[in-house]
């Protein structure tokens, strides 16, 4: 009798070593909801509302990749992560996929074993101050006191940027954007520094925002988007081709009101293969035909998105810049839907 | 039936593994030890399985890369390109400072409010008690980020000094700073300074601290001495000769004149630019972790003394004031002494809890070993085991070093046998 005891002991742990991770997307299909990392609060990008629901520009990624999967935008559970604990959250599987304005780099993509799937955002570090302070540029801002998210690429770019210019200051590690929002606004430092985005979606929600202004000099390019784990390269294809998916439907005009209508069926063929009227694209991703009008109307293409959430007419009021489709002299550039 | 008598040596049999009470707890414990080791080995196998799947095999070469971060609180030599190692170093040294400061300022606090929490007076009696029983019953965390949010909100910022209607203005003669970045105090320069010594080439220690030290340790041990000297002469003649102003002179002449040959003199801090400059600066994180740890942990050493003294017979006290001693030299000489022993063992655990709780320091920013290995260095290098696993380790070699030392002090207070 022990001797079966003990048998079965070892059967449950060679089982328990031997079950492989399957594939994410199997995994998200059987669960029934797409496990979401976003940032704790950052109005404009990922925020939830008065009702608890979530909303913003990297909502509206992860609200597109459900869509997708379930023809359903609800079906997420968003997990508020920190820019220190997202990795580990991601790496570990907690999650399925991050939309956390988070920056491509070459180290992140191939030491820390993540795969980035697109840039949702070209954006650049900038630097805040309070008009007070009669500051106009970062070269004059030796000796201060900067607030800064820990575990950021901007910690890095800082100290690299004001060792260059040989200035000295004073670097204050916070842990979310609320944290720094209260020090900088108590004085508690002069500057408070991140992607010029999230500078200007906080900024906007100051009680005085016209107290504020954001420097010139951009010390960085961080093109930020959405990633998933390395080594599942059919899930990595799926939020790839649903980020594709939001900017060729800008490029190609297709929006969310006229969407039902080409949906149909168009003379335009690649408006055809992308919304599905024609070939079989989303087999090929392991997604219903219609995966991509599903996404599309979830939250609007790429353009709508962008206005709705972090757009000239919303508080934050960014401007397209290097965020416009590349017609127009911007960075966006979806391969084609072939 | 049962037989009593002993079964012969030969007819051991395999079975009697389990069914023989003299071998049976030694079979169980066997098969326990097998069992608990191949669950450890399963359990280190599947790791390094699955981190070899996920090609990011244990490797600790990242520590010698820079860390491309800057530190705000550093007591060596220390910048953005020196490597994560060091930067390691730099925490671990905060970590420390912080604890050592916390560890002395509880002990202190404790030892008061303990011995005031048996005060006769009713009044203070009952404020040490309101004392001991919010602090303790309230998580740390939330005291770390409550001093945090005083310090920010209520003090000014550095601002309010400046220009001709300034808000705020410096304490004792213009000498003291307290602003919402932290307490600005003077600092001691030393116009001839010895310069410094270098360590191993990794970390430099200035040698007027280290003649300093020496001075004041020569005096004190000569004041010792005297004192030696004074005792034996009290016990010979019954006669106490008065040695105060020797003892004190033979510990300060020496100090006062090698602060003099050094060229001592204080460095002031003053607004420049857009912090205070000069000065010995301590951070508002090093504060609200600081006091936090302190009084949080000191509501609990309050108790430790409390029970310490309590522990005493109250016959003890009334011996020593039926011999004609004061209440307070009864304290110090009769009840303290004995009640010492029942106050360290548990005081080392709390040394050790204020040690492990100020982790926590990364909620208010302040730069610890948990803040610079465990945050910024494995967020940046992806070396999640391999950080925390060294992150256990020196948290496990602060405390078993705080024991060894406590032990050691335990084992000379305590009472010898006979």
């Amino acid at each position: 009798m022990k001797k079966t005891v003990f048998l079965g002991a070892l059967t449950v742990a060679g089982l328990a070593a031997g079950a492989a991770a399957a594939g994410t997307l199997d995994d998200v299909k059987a669960r029934g909801k797409l496990n979401c990392g976003v940032t704790t609060g950052l109005v404009g990008f990922a925020a939830p509302d008065a009702n608890g629901v979530w909303n913003g520009f990297d909502v509206g990624m992860c609200r597109a990749v459900a869509a997708a999967v379930f023809g359903d935008p609800a079906a997420v559970e968003f997990v508020p992560t920190t820019g220190k604990t997202r990795f580990t959250a991601l790496a570990s599987g907690e999650v399925d996929m991050l939309a956390r304005n988070t920056t491509w780099t070459f180290s992140r993509d191939v030491d820390l074993k993540f795969e980035f799937v697109g840039v949702n955002y070209y954006d650049g570090q900038g630097f805040m101050v309070p008009k007070a302070l009669g500051v106009s540029s970062a070269k004059e801002l030796d000796g201060a006191t900067v607030c800064i998210q820990t575990g950021t690429t901007t910690e890095l770019n800082l100290a690299d940027f004001f060792r260059a210019n040989n200035i000295s200051y004073e670097p204050v590690p916070i842990e979310t954007n609320a944290e720094a929002q209260q020090q900088y606004l108590a004085g508690a430092c002069d500057v408070y520094t991140t992607d010029a985005s999230g500078l200007a979606a906080t900024r906007a929600s100051f009680e005085d925002p016209s107290a504020h202004v954001v420097l010139p000099e951009i010390i960085s390019k961080e093109p930020l988007g959405p990633l998933v784990r390395h080594g599942d390269s059919e899930w990595g294809d799926v939020a790839r081709w649903t980020l594709n998916a939001l900017i060729a439907a800008e490029e190609l005009g297709v929006t969310s009101a006229n969407i039902d209508e080409l949906a149909k069926g168009t003379n335009n063929p690649e408006i055809n293969r992308l919304l599905g009227s024609e070939g079989n694209l989303g087999e090929m991703l392991g997604l219903s035909a219609d995966w991509a009008v599903k996404a599309i109307k979830a939250g609007g293409n790429y353009g709508e998105l962008f206005e709705k959430n972090i757009g000239e007419n919303t508080p934050i009021g960014l401007a397209r810049g290097l965020n416009a489709q590349w017609t127009d002299g911007g960075l966006l550039y979806s391969p084609p839907f072939r | 039936m049962t037989t009593f008598t002993d079964p012969h040596k030969e007819s051991f049999r395999l079975s009697m593994l389990i069914y023989d009470t003299r071998y049976r707890s030694m079979t169980i414990q066997v098969v326990a030890m097998f069992g608990f080791m191949l669950m450890a080995a399963w359990l280190i196998n599947n790791t390094i399985q699955n981190l070899n799947a996920l090609g990011k095999p244990i490797d600790f070469g990242f520590f010698s890369e820079p860390a491309s971060y800057d530190i705000n609180q550093r007591l060596i030599e220390y910048n953005s390109r020196d490597s994560h190692l060091r930067a390691s170093f730099v925490g671990l040294l905060n970590t420390l400072m912080v604890a050592a400061m916390g560890c002395a300022l509880a002990t202190v606090l404790g030892v008061v409010i303990g011995v005031l929490r048996l005060s006769g007076n009713w009044l203070v009696a009952r404020i040490m008690t309101v004392y001991v029983e919010t602090f303790r019953n309230v998580p740390v965390l939330l005291w770390i980020v409550f001093f945090m949010a005083m310090l920010i909100e209520t003090l000014p910022a550095p601002n309010a000094f400046r220009g001709e209607n300034a808000t705020a203005s410096m304490w004792l003669g213009d000498s003291v700073a307290v602003t919402n970045r932290g307490l600005y105090v003077p600092e001691p320069l030393f116009s001839r300074s010895l310069g410094d010594v270098s360590f191993f080439g990794a970390f430099n220690i200035s040698l007027d601290l280290i003649a300093i030290v020496a001075v004041l340790a020569g005096g004190l041990y000569v004041s010792h001495r005297i004192k030696v000297r004074a005792d034996r002469v009290q016990e010979a003649t019954g006669i106490r000769p008065t040695t105060w102003y020797q003892r004190l002179g033979v510990v300060a002449v020496p100090v006062i004149v090698l602060l003099a040959g050094l060229g001592f003199h204080l460095g002031f801090p003053a607004l420049k630019g857009f912090n205070f400059q000069g000065g010995i600066y301590m951070r508002n994180s090093l504060l609200a972790l600081w006091l936090a740890l302190s009084l949080y942990t000191a509501a609990f050493i309050a108790e430790i003394v409390r029970a310490g003294i309590l522990a005493i017979s109250r016959g003890q006290t009334e011996a020593a004031a039926a011999l004609g001693l004061r209440p307070n030299r009864i304290m110090n000489l009769v009840i303290l002494p004995q009640a010492l022993r029942v106050i360290i063992p548990p005081l080392i655990s709390q040394y050790l809890n204020l040690t492990k709780n100020s982790s926590l320091a990364i909620a208010v920013g302040y730069m610890d070993i948990t803040g610079t290995l465990g945050g910024i260095t494995m967020n940046q290098t992806g070396r999640e085991l391999e950080c925390v696993l060294l992150l256990m380790l020196v948290y496990l070699t602060i405390s078993l070093s705080i024991s060894l030392v406590m032990n050691w002090y335990n084992e000379r207070v305590k009472l010898v046998e006979r």
